[in-house]
């Protein structure tokens, strides 16, 4: 203990119970430091079990495309749980988004542009209602947005029937895009021109005729990668970064300080609604066709892959990177079991145990943070 | 802000006949005080006297029924605590004032981040705002090594300390206490009633909150004393002793008795 005589008001004093603070501490501080130690022990559990097959540009991109597609998900979910929310409706979400998208360019004949305005815009506002009755009527969110779960799986059920004639899918999609530059911008791959010219100059693996073996990135890894860098920017650089954390935090010393806690949280709501609605785009154009079961189950997978990047339950604290490792893990865990011996329905079990680490984990570290006994 | 003004510059804060009614429930009924630049005003009371209340409708958090409300001599109507932050009405509450898991420094700049850099790509400017909640610290006598630690890792009495470095270094004109040192020890109390001394010198007026008359009476000017919503009474530092300030406080003999059982201290 410190004795009596301390001083009071003497800075020139240092107080000689602060340590130096260490590296070790600063990385400590990081919320991804969990995601990046999974990430390392899960790449090392595959490099000794898998089929080498698995760590190939092509294995890598197998692994990465529904990597990214959860990941968008989950870096907005990140987001809202840093902003102290839960989403619970984001696979439905991508559902009801992928109905009007589809119903939009097949029933209403839209051209693409007009049919993406449309699903984003109406994505946000779903969103901003979810906010708004969380926020005005102060119930948790997990239980606001369990309702709107059901809600618009149903909607999207009836709405498809409503498009088809009876049916639960609607075709036809691929026919009525033309090709372009903003069909580009939200399916098949990116940097053609680069692996063409990596493949042309044998650095990467091509069949006889001269094509590469893998074409290019798929557009949602491109989106994920530009989200998450984005998302992160803004969390640690930005007014509105430190408006999220507060949010989280404490809404009411943050309202007391003045910031706009409820313009945020209902912002939150809303983009994690469009994140919903930009996987639905994607995986829509890339299927072709859209159906009730799209998106399923997604949220909670999005959230375990926060989770698994370091975000609190509680809120206030996590990050936009880690929740990208998490997703990245996630697309190892579930593609990666497949090129093992190992059956794959072992990756509930994995995923269930990696998430209950994480959260052991990070229970831990807020304490070491906060100084909590 | 240092040189004091003269004695004819209006109050910073003055309520007149303030009314304020929850329902049926009146809280405050006819409340007046006012405090002066480089003044310790106490506010004084029992539990539900309406202390809270009074600071809450002068920091913009609730709006009063009725009466008048002058900051600087003009009449104010506040709508929410940033109109209130924006007159220079800072107010420090005992748990409400700072987000356990957020670095000092981003408590410190909450709400006021001083921005750089062109709009699409506008940041704030992270190295300054460090620098800065360094040397505020600094300056009140706490050496913080990294303003990148979580407040949740400081003492209570720092944290108090922390947001009326934070209130002052943003130009607060008055600065609002409610009960900062109910939670602290011998040590921590005493710096955080050092500190307001500090501010008081600097020409801020303080309303300082408490229950106890000891800390009261170790920094305070005048005391305003609430019963039932209502004010009992305002006096100088000069007019009245220890003794009778507590005994004004809690209305009179049955704490003589319990006081006399006690050993003549409370
Ligand atoms: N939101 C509210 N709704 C209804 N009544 C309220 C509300 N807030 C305060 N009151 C009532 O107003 C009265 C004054 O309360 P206030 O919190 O101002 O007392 P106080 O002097 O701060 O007490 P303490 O010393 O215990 O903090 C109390 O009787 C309380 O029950
Ligand atoms: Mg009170």
């Amino acid at each position: 203990m410190a004795p009596i005589e301390q001083k009071i008001g003497d800075a020139s004093n240092s107080d000689e119970r602060i340590k130096q603070v260490g590296f070790l501490t600063h990385m400590m501080r990081r919320p991804e430091l969990g995601a990046v130690a999974g990430l390392i022990l899960v790449v090392a559990f595959f490099f000794l079990t898998a089929d080498r097959s698995m760590f190939s540009l092509s294995g890598l991109m197998t692994i990465l495309a529904p990597a990214s597609q959860l990941g968008i998900l989950a870096i907005a979910a990140a987001l809202l749980m840093i902003g102290g929310e839960f989403d619970l409706s984001i696979g439905s979400m991508v559902a009801f988004a992928g109905l009007i998208f589809g119903a939009a360019l097949t029933n209403f004949g839209q051209p693409l542009w007009i049919a993406i305005l449309i699903t984003m815009l109406l994505a946000a506002a779903m969103g901003a209602v979810n906010g708004q009755i969380v926020i005005r009527t102060r119930l948790p969110s997990f239980i606001v947005t369990l309702a709107f779960l059901f809600i618009l799986r149903g909607l999207t059920l009836v709405g498809l029937k409503w498009a088809t004639g009876g049916s639960t899918q609607l075709r036809g999609i691929g026919e009525v895009v033309s090709d372009g530059p903003l069909k580009g911008l939200f399916s098949g791959v990116a940097f053609q021109d680069l692996f063409s010219w990596l493949a042309a100059n044998g650095l990467i693996e091509k069949f006889d005729n001269g094509v590469p073996k893998v074409t290019g990135v798929p557009v949602s890894v491109v989106w994920f990668i530009a989200i998450a860098g984005l998302a992160t920017w803004v969390l640690l650089r930005t007014r509105i970064g430190n408006w999220v954390f507060a949010a989280g935090g404490d809404p009411n010393a943050a309202r007391n300080s003045g910031g706009p806690v409820d313009r945020v949280k209902t912002g939150l709501f809303a983009l994690t609604a469009c994140a919903a609605a930009l996987v639905a785009i994607i995986t829509v154009l890339d299927a072709g066709s859209t159906d009730a079961r799209r998106g399923f189950q997604k949220e909670f997978e999005a959230i375990i892959a926060a989770v698994i990047g370091g975000c609190l339950l509680t809120g206030g604290y996590g990050s936009a990177i880690g929740a990208f490792f998490g997703a990245i893990i996630f697309g190892l865990v579930s593609i990666g079991l497949t090129y093992t011996k190992f059956d794959s329905d072992w990756f509930q079990v994995f995923l269930g145990s990696m998430l209950l680490l994480a959260v052991l984990f990070n229970n831990f570290i807020r304490r070491k943070v906060t100084g909590e006994r | 802000m240092t040189d004091r003004k003269s004695e004819t510059a209006p109050p910073v804060i003055e309520v007149k006949n303030i009314i304020k009614h929850y329902g049926s429930v009146i809280a405050l009924s006819g409340v007046s005080m006012k405090v002066s630049q480089g003044e310790v005003l106490c506010l004084l009371g029992d539990n539900g006297a309406g202390k809270s209340t009074l600071i809450k409708t002068l920091s913009g958090v609730v709006r009063p029924s009725g009466g008048d409300f002058l900051v600087e001599g003009k009449p104010v109507a506040f709508n929410s605590p940033r109109d209130a932050l924006d007159a220079g009405i800072a107010t420090v509450y005992q748990d409400l004032a700072m987000i356990p898991l957020m670095s000092i420094t981003r408590n410190f700049f909450m709400g006021r981040e001083p921005v750089k850099g062109i709009p699409p790509f506008r940041r704030v400017d992270f190295k300054y705002c460090s620098e800065v909640t360094r040397e505020e610290m600094h300056k009140i006598g706490i050496d913080i090594r990294d303003p990148n630690q979580a407040v949740g890792t400081l003492s209570g009495g720092e944290r108090q300390c922390v947001a009326i470095a934070r209130a002052v270094y943003f130009g607060a004109k008055v600065l609002i206490l409610d009960e900062p040192t109910s939670a602290l020890g011998v040590a921590q109390t005493s710096m955080v009633l050092k500190y307001i001394h500090q501010v008081q010198q600097k020409g801020l007026g303080v309303i300082f909150i408490t229950h106890n008359v000891r800390h009261a009476f170790a920094v305070g000017n005048r005391f305003t004393v609430l019963n039932r919503g209502k004010t009992l009474g305002t006096f100088d530092k000069s007019e009245i002793s220890l003794e009778e300030l507590q005994n004004l406080m809690a209305g009179g003999k049955e704490l003589q008795v319990i006081s006399h059982e006690l050993g003549g201290t409370i």
